[in-house]
């Protein structure tokens, strides 16, 4: 498994690389925004990345309140964590976009607020973990997840069901793609979702690690001799 | 040639936010690093 990690590493390097060169020259230039449509290159996969991140955590979340399984929470932690990241690069990304096709930063339209609700709801997730000190913690975090995940196909869906300034979905939507579009458009989801494995992978150890120290810690305070500090 | 400042804004953007993130994870690391050295010390 060490070894895993670096060689993985390295492929997932050459996989960026290789969908950045797709977006950046490979696809072709769309005719009505020009250039600035490969923003879409980044901006969707993120977006698909976290949605993947969000039902991971909405998973582990299901399974913590139901076994109360220590390494589901660490799932549960870590996907939201990244998943979070994944979704600012979203509504960064989504209004430098719209500024030069719709002349206007952001709109508060239904996708795009939803979107910054799902990504505010996710935060509080993030700040309840990181705040409360209580040992009910990873259960409120795991009740809050499963609400959370309630907001995924709402944003996923709300273009189709509600009328909005943002484009229709890429598929399954009635919305058309130029095939070549569509395999760059797949090379870097499928680049950006093999980075996200490995930060998740990351991070699940850096949390174990942290847990061990922290029941270290925990030990040694119960059996430390309070007579040896006197 | 690709010359458009809010194509280059964007993926800037977001590889600036994934490297943040992983620096937030380098420091954690090393600082969990220093505990676990510590805890070995005492």
């Amino acid at each position: 498994m060490k070894r895993a990690f670096p060689i993985l590493g390295i492929l997932t390097a050459i996989l960026l690389s290789y969908a950045l060169y797709l977006a950046l020259v490979g696809a072709p230039t769309e005719q009505t925004m020009g250039d600035v449509q490969r923003i879409f290159y980044y901006h969707v996969p993120s977006a698909w990345t976290a949605f993947i991140l969000f039902f991971a955590n909405f998973g582990a979340s299901v399974y913590y309140l139901i076994k109360r399984c220590p390494k589901a929470d660490i799932v549960a932690l870590v996907s939201a964590e990244v998943g979070v990241v994944f979704c600012t690069v979203v509504l960064v990304t989504g209004p430098i976009w719209a500024r030069p096709v719709w002349g206007i930063w952001w709109t508060w339209d239904m996708r795009l607020t939803s979107t910054l609700v799902l990504w505010l709801i996710y935060v509080s997730y993030l700040f309840l973990r990181r705040f409360s000190s209580s040992g009910q913690t990873p259960l409120l975090a795991a009740a809050l997840a499963v609400l959370g995940a309630l907001c995924v196909p709402f944003v996923y869906f709300s273009i189709w069901f509600f009328r909005t300034q943002h484009p229709q979905p890429v598929m399954g939507g009635g919305g058309s793609i130029d095939p070549r579009m569509l395999h760059v458009l797949l090379i870097n989801w499928l680049a950006f979702s093999c980075f996200a494995f490995l930060v998740c992978w990351s991070r699940y150890r850096l949390e174990t690690l942290q847990r061990e120290v922290d029941e270290a810690h925990a030990f040694r305070s119960l059996t430390d001799d309070p007579r040896s500090n006197r | 040639m690709i010359t458009n400042g809010y194509l280059f804004a964007a993926y800037a953007a977001t590889w600036i936010i994934h490297i943040a993130y992983l620096g937030t994870l380098v420091r954690r690391y090393s600082r969990l690093k220093r505990e676990i050295e510590d805890l070995k010390r005492k």
